[in-house]
């Protein structure tokens, strides 16, 4: 590409108006926070004043309403479990897939692809029972649940990664003495780190985030994920505490921010790389 | 090596293979045949046939969802590859900050649905409230802060892979095209916009499905209202399973018909990757 402009501060001024401009509806929780929720509701728009400025009431309110501190702990073991056995075992089964190539290889390929096809509210009725029926609807069991409705795009991305690994160095390996589960572990998966990362970037942006498959398998009266917590204050009827739920939005907003600013590269990566696969 | 590979084909499929069955097999399977049922819970059910496709066609919040839903969804397609390509066009040429504006795109892809709904829910009330209406006045109302908060959150995501896109067209093409008396305008029309056809199918995918399935800020922002005309589909189906009991298998059949489209959607994107890699 050219890159070259004739006055660049110009464009420097205009992307940082339309910069702050985009990040203004945040900006707008954060500052509504602080106000009582008569305020919000009267004008969203007015700064915190004397009279408006509530400290930090909101947010007690917010976490004590929603038990916002135990969703978040369960956020993060579903996350993180979840995505750890996801990355463990597609890896190893789209390394298979693409090196065996057989009969059995090709139908599981085929079928992880319709999964990636399949929007969840297929499955939403009929997975929320089998959940139930198994004793899965609890964190750990969520692992189970995640690993097989998320596979496909998982196993997708791996086996597109594996085509392009030269094969001559796991032959090599096998001729040496190594075995296929020394292989992958020694060779292989060092070899797919980066499509492990793309894959981890992805699925925990879907996970983090999930609201409805949780919503749905999870026992609620025992585990909730933020996603559930925000839309739980919201409850059944009459209005909404925007006071406490301004608060929990911005809480929620925490740490996605703090994790964006700590792995934008590779997030970007991870999406782009993702991108050109599917 | 392919057979010590076989032998070891149980522990390298296994696990996924099992989870995956639990959790897409056998609820995929049950739920295309519940759809030809009536039912209640999973396990007691009556063959109807073809009945509760039948009375899809009479369901008229159904049919209302199904067009309001592909208008959202092309709505949405359009104005987010527009702005995204844009974006990403200026934001590869050189000056300072580049790289701060194209984080502040991106991040509001990190925050979930739910809170993304809420999020808006506060600042279109806001402005609405201006005029004494809110974002549940008119269904039209809920139509344009969907697609506003839809581009809100997608122009970064597309706006990176296009980014991409065009930082892999050579500049001697450009420059070639610039020596040849190209213009501007002609330049990205014939040389850039060609070239970075193979972003532009996978964005486009992205954003027509992304507006098809979408549910999460759906319920967060209108939850339907006023009167189920906000209503996508996503969320049509979800309240036809658990908004009243007895319709469970026209819910099951909706979401057939969702897979359809969806699935039809994927197929033209990749019969048109398809003919693009023959070309070149």
């Amino acid at each position: 590409m050219n890159d070259k402009v004739r006055r660049p501060w110009v464009w420097t001024v205009t992307f940082t108006v339309i910069a702050l401009a985009y990040l203004y509806p945040i900006a707008l929780v954060v500052i509504n926070s602080f106000k009582g929720k008569v305020f919000i509701a009267d004008n969203p728009f007015s700064l915190p004043s004397a009279e408006s400025f509530v400290g930090w009431q909101n947010y007690i309110d917010g976490v004590q309403k929603t038990n916002l501190f135990a969703s978040f702990g369960w956020s993060l073991v579903i996350t993180i479990g979840s995505a750890v056995l996801i990355l463990a075992c597609t890896s190893m089964t789209a390394w298979w897939i693409v090196r065996m190539d057989n009969r059995y290889a090709k139908t599981l390929y085929t079928s992880f692809l319709f999964n990636l096809v399949v929007p969840f509210q297929m499955v939403m009725f009929t997975l929320s029972w089998l959940t139930d029926y198994l004793g899965l609807g609890n964190p750990v069991g969520l692992w189970i649940i995640y690993l097989g409705f998320g596979a496909g795009l998982a196993v997708f991305i791996f086996t597109g990664f594996v085509k392009g690994i030269p094969f001559e160095i796991e032959e090599a390996a096998t001729i040496d003495g190594c075995g296929p589960v020394r292989t992958f572990f020694l060779i292989v998966l060092p070899v797919m780190k980066p499509a492990v990362i793309t894959v981890a970037i992805l699925e925990v942006m879907w996970l983090w985030n999930d609201y409805l498959l949780p919503y749905l398998t999870l026992d609620l009266k025992k585990y909730m994920t933020i996603p559930i917590s925000v839309q739980y204050l919201k409850g059944g009827y009459g209005a909404v505490d925007m006071g406490a739920m301004m608060g929990v939005l911005v809480l929620a907003m925490i740490p996605v921010i703090v994790f964006y600013l700590f792995s934008q590269k590779h997030i970007i990566k991870g999406v782009v790389a993702g991108a050109v696969k599917g | 090596m392919k057979k010590s590979l076989a032998r070891w084909g149980w522990l390298f499929t296994g696990p996924t293979v099992a989870a995956f069955i639990i959790g897409f097999i056998v609820p995929f399977v049950l739920g295309v045949y519940l759809s030809f049922t009536e039912f209640r819970t999973v396990t007691r059910s009556t063959w109807v046939g073809l009945d509760n496709y039948a009375k899809l066609f009479g369901d008229e919040v159904f049919l209302h969802s199904l067009w309001y839903t592909a208008a959202f969804a092309l709505v949405t397609t359009v104005l987010i590859n527009v702005f995204a390509f844009a974006i990403a066009y200026m934001l590869v040429k050189n000056f300072r900050g580049k790289n701060i504006f194209r984080s502040v795109f991106f991040m509001p892809n990190l925050i979930g649905g739910i809170v993304l709904g809420y999020i808006w829910l506060l600042l279109l009330n806001g402005v609405l409230g201006m005029w004494a209406r809110s974002i549940t006045y008119d269904a039209t109302y809920g139509f344009w802060g969907m697609v506003i908060l839809m581009c809100w959150q997608q122009i970064g995501y597309m706006m990176v892979i296009y980014i991409a896109g065009l930082q892999s067209v050579p500049t001697e093409l450009i420059e070639a095209a610039e020596m040849d008396g190209a213009s501007k305008s002609r330049t990205l029309r014939s040389v850039i916009i060609p070239l970075v056809m193979p972003s532009i199918t996978v964005c486009t995918f992205l954003t027509i499905t992304n507006g098809f399935k979408m549910f999460d800020q759906n319920l967060a922002l209108t939850n339907g209202a006023p009167s189920r005309l906000s209503e996508l589909l996503a969320l049509n189906i979800f309240n036809t399973f658990y908004g009243r009991t007895g319709f469970e298998g026209v819910g099951q059949a909706k979401a057939v018909i969702f897979l359809i489209i969806v699935a039809v959607i994927a197929l033209v994107q990749n019969r048109f990757a398809r003919s693009k890699e023959a070309a070149l």
